[in-house]
């Protein structure tokens, strides 16, 4: 197997070390079909194990190890070295706090962003459950299912402008994922989502510039998902002020 | 330092862990009673290792099938060591377990009249299993993650790593946590603990298992004083992919593939010849070593492979039913299974064994509990049925939440002053792994020879002197971890000083099952001794639980909960 070396430059900062942010350049043996991840914990293991990332299920699907490579927000267990030449760099992602080295503070999304567009399936009864499910055709899943592969991994908020400018901004996850109800045919709370995603810092704050969907690395494309609810909420606003009772 | 308090305090934030918490949430309310529910997990509960189950959930949902052939098919893949009572209620609760997912909006795959659809599954007679596409873990978890976030009791504390559950020989009092992002300790005091910390498969060096899964939960219980049971009854899966361990899920076969040898042929007609790919785990896998043994397969047998073939399902179907299955075979292997066979060879994958539990997931330990991987209900056995353990996850999750719930409102609570515990750990744990720096071996090195020495030892075949072998060698690396070279001394984030504490905890966890192995001189379900050939019911039909003592390890049995399948010869 062909085997190159690569030089890997690492953003680094740890606060306690009061050494501000600074480059370490590591040399790294790669083997056809390496990750980048790979890369990084041939460092940790081999050559500095103080280096701090996250990385957990190393399939993409856990979304742990999103980081800034050569610029732009990649899943870096799913990033072939293949396609790098023979000098790279890794920082954390864009637009959030660091803790230290790649390890970005994402608690914002976890704990307030997302819990604030209601991401559970709202119902006005709930059907006992002898009653078996509730029935949905393939054809109705598919509406909400791109939206619903989100990993929460925060490369789209990462590679969003507006969320750089604006901290408060809802941003692309928690709509895409707010979408993700609303278009679920069993989902009766599409009402109280809105008048979060009407509100401030939500839809009418996105500038469509797109990025979060070339970011995405699972196909959600929460671009769309933004414009397709501005055009329901513009539609609810309208039909609110001509026809007050119709509101669900 | 102040000591944080809630009633119930679940570490882990999984399947298991998450479930449980709902239901402590949920069980609470009906009751019209307060409760205040913390998951302390490790990572972000998104970023479970449930996350990365592809096939799909158990459940009798269809009127040609029944609760007792789906327990029959349990207990008879389980190589009759499942507890039947333990059994039956996972059948029987199944079913309501699957649909409350469904109400909570996980999107099962559907059939075209509306109805949740099912797929078939190794050791499964019938259609039973639901699925998600083939990212079911994902979207179970992220469903139960999503539905956890409306119950206001709930209170989680994200990234910290527990290093010690606080009990005396009466009772637990909480635990202590170890705040990943600050380098703080802390104490949280609890009237009952619920361990949902997953499985151990990283003790293995080539194991579907993510970074994270290193059995901490195991043993924090065991340290505690509760026994592990069934320790050495790991299961390998037949199909990982080479080099990197990530899982190919058996809904490929279930879907229809094939597999193959390198003299192109479905060899599995030489050793399960009426199940043939449909068979159980533990069967497979040994055809496959056998296979590659023999020189039948591609490599050298050490890792050799045998092909996966699913070229004749053709893209369409792949595409619908098995998507990131294209995905991962793309990704990481550069390989199109549309046009191109994927090679594959056994992984271990899964932990049969773990925390002693009943059926509502008490342990021996008063106030502590456990559930999912981490658990021993035992319903899995000798052999774990591919299926079961996510929909065993809801159902004893479930339960063990609302049995927690019942037993905080019945308890008054210690007065136990927990304020040094925090310190206590901190001063250990610094004082082990960040004084005296720089004199012993790094993290890394010991944990590749553990790894290295449980595949040896402990693998799909297993002899007295190879089990021997990992017992003397684990007790060397015991020694050599107790000076470990740990660089980093700063407290933000500090992941080696978490990896140094998850290799102390892998440490025990692998000589509970190198030495449950050793004791065990039979062969059943995933245990085989090439010692001792055959299964043993007179002596053998029991569980072992281990114990930690100041004598070391020392082994109790218990019996096996028969109701009413008498164990017979397990033929397929
Ligand atoms: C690749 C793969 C595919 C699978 N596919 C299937 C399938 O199709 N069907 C099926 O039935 N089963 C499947 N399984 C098995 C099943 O997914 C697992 O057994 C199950 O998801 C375990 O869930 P859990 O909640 O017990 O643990 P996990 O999901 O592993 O969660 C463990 C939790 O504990 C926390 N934790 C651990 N240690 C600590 C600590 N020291 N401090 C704080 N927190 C801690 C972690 O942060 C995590 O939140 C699969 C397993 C794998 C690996
Ligand atoms: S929308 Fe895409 S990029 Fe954004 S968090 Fe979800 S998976 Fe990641
Ligand atoms: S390590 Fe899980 S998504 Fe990369």
């Amino acid at each position: 197997m062909l085997e190159r070396r690569i030089k890997v430059n690492v953003e680094r900062q740890n606060f306690e070390l009061q050494e501000g942010i600074y480059t370490q350049s590591y040399e790294v043996p790669v083997m056809d079909g390496m990750m980048v991840l790979d890369a990084l914990n041939y460092i940790r293991d081999e050559i500095d194990s103080t280096l701090a990332f996250r990385w957990s299920c190393r399939m993409g699907i856990c979304g742990s190890c999103g980081m800034t490579v050569d610029e732009q927000p990649r899943l870096t267990c799913q990033d072939n070295l293949n396609e790098y030449s023979d000098e790279i760099s890794v920082a954390p992602l864009n637009n959030f706090p660091v803790i230290r080295d790649l390890v970005v503070d994402i608690d914002d999304f976890m704990q307030k962003k997302l819990p604030s567009v209601s991401p559970w399936l709202i119902r006005k009864e709930e059907a006992p459950l002898d009653e078996g499910e509730y029935l949905q055709s393939p054809a109705e899943m598919a509406k909400y299912a791109d939206n619903s592969a989100c990993i929460n991994c925060m490369l789209c908020y990462s590679a969003c402008p507006v969320y750089d400018m604006e901290p408060n901004f809802v941003g692309p996850a928690a709509m895409a994922l707010a979408q993700r109800y609303n278009l679920d045919s069993r989902d009766q709370g599409s009402g109280a989502r809105y008048s979060v995603l009407s509100g401030p810092d939500a839809l009418w704050d996105c500038t469509f510039v797109g990025e979060c969907s070339v970011a995405c690395p699972k196909g959600v494309n929460p671009a769309e998902a933004i414009q397709r609810a501005k055009v329901e909420a513009a539609q609810r606003w309208a039909k609110s002020i001509i026809m007050p009772w119709s509101q669900k | 330092m102040t000591t944080l308090q809630h009633d119930l305090v679940i570490i882990g934030g999984g399947l298991a862990g998450l479930r449980a918490a709902i239901e402590a949430a949920r069980t609470a309310e009906k009751a019209g009673k307060s409760l205040d529910i913390a998951i302390v997990s490790k990572v972000y509960p998104v970023r479970s290792h449930s996350v990365s189950a592809e096939g799909g959930a158990a459940a009798v949902l269809r009127d040609y099938d029944t609760f007792d052939l789906h327990a029959m098919d349990t207990i008879r893949g389980a190589d009759f060591l499942a507890d039947q009572d333990a059994v039956e209620i996972l059948v029987n609760s199944a079913p309501s377990e699957i649909i409350q997912m469904e109400h909570w909006g996980c999107p099962w795959n559907r059939d075209e009249d509306g109805h949740v659809s099912v797929r078939a599954f190794g050791g499964m007679s019938v259609k039973r299993t639901v699925f998600a596409s083939d990212k079911t873990g994902f979207h179970m978890l992220h469903t139960l993650f999503q539905t956890s976030l409306k119950y206001t009791t709930i209170t989680r504390y994200d990234e910290w790593f527990v290093t010690s559950i606080i009990a005396d020989d009466k009772e637990v009092h909480g635990i202590v946590g170890l705040d990943i992002s600050t380098g703080s300790f802390h104490a949280i005091k609890a009237k009952a603990v619920m361990l949902a910390a997953g499985g151990g498969g990283r003790v293995f060096a080539f194991t579907t298992n993510g970074s994270i899964c290193t059995g901490d939960g195991m043993a924090l219980a065991y340290r505690a004083g509760a026994p592990l049971k069934d320790m050495e009854f790991v299961q390998f899966h037949p199909t990982g992919l080479p080099n990197t361990g990530i899982l190919i899920t058996e809904a490929a076969r279930g879907e229809g593939g094939y597999l193959i040898n390198a003299k192109g042929e479905r060899f599995l007609e030489k050793y399960i010849p009426n199940k043939m790919e449909m068979g159980p785990r533990d069967i497979i896998s040994r055809a496959i070593i056998t296979e590659l043994e023999q020189g039948l397969g591609y490599g050298e047998s050490k890792d050799g492979f045998v092909h996966l073939d699913l070229r004749h399902l053709g893209e369409k179907h792949l595409k619908s039913r098995l998507p990131f299955i294209l995905e991962l075979t793309r990704t990481y292997m550069g390989i199109d299974p549309v046009i191109e066979p994927i090679p594959v060879r056994p992984v271990l994958h899964y932990m049969m064994g773990g925390v002693h539990t009943d059926n509502d997931g008490r342990t021996p330990l008063k106030g502590l509990y456990s559930a999912g991987e981490n658990a021993c209900v035992t319903i899995n056995g000798a052999n774990r049925l591919g299926s079961n353990s996510l929909t065993e996850c809801l159902v004893f999750g479930a339960r063990a939440g609302s049995a927690a719930a019942g037993y905080i409102f019945e308890t008054a609570g210690s007065d136990k002053d927990l304020s040094t515990f925090a310190e206590r750990d901190e001063t250990k744990i610094r004082t082990r792994f960040l004084t005296e720096r720089n004199r012993g071996e790094k993290v890394s090195v010991i944990r590749k020879e553990l790894q290295a020495t449980m595949e040896e030892g402990a693998g799909v075949f297993r002899t007295a002197k190879g089990l021997n072998g990992s017992i003397e060698k684990l007790a060397e690396l015991r020694e050599r971890a107790q000076r470990l070279q740990i660089k980093d001394s700063t407290r933000t984030y500090n992941l080696e000083l978490v990896g140094a504490l998850e290799l102390d905890f892998m440490l025990d966890v692998a000589d509970t099952i190198v030495q449950s192995a050793h004791n065990r001189q039979e062969s059943r379900g995933a245990h085989v001794r090439r010692d001792f050939p055959e299964r043993d019911d007179e002596k053998w039909l029991i569980h072992q639980q281990a114990n930690m003592t100041p004598k070391g390890l020392k082994i109790k049995k218990s019996p096996v909960t028969i109701t009413k399948w008498q164990p017979e010869e397990r033929k397929y």
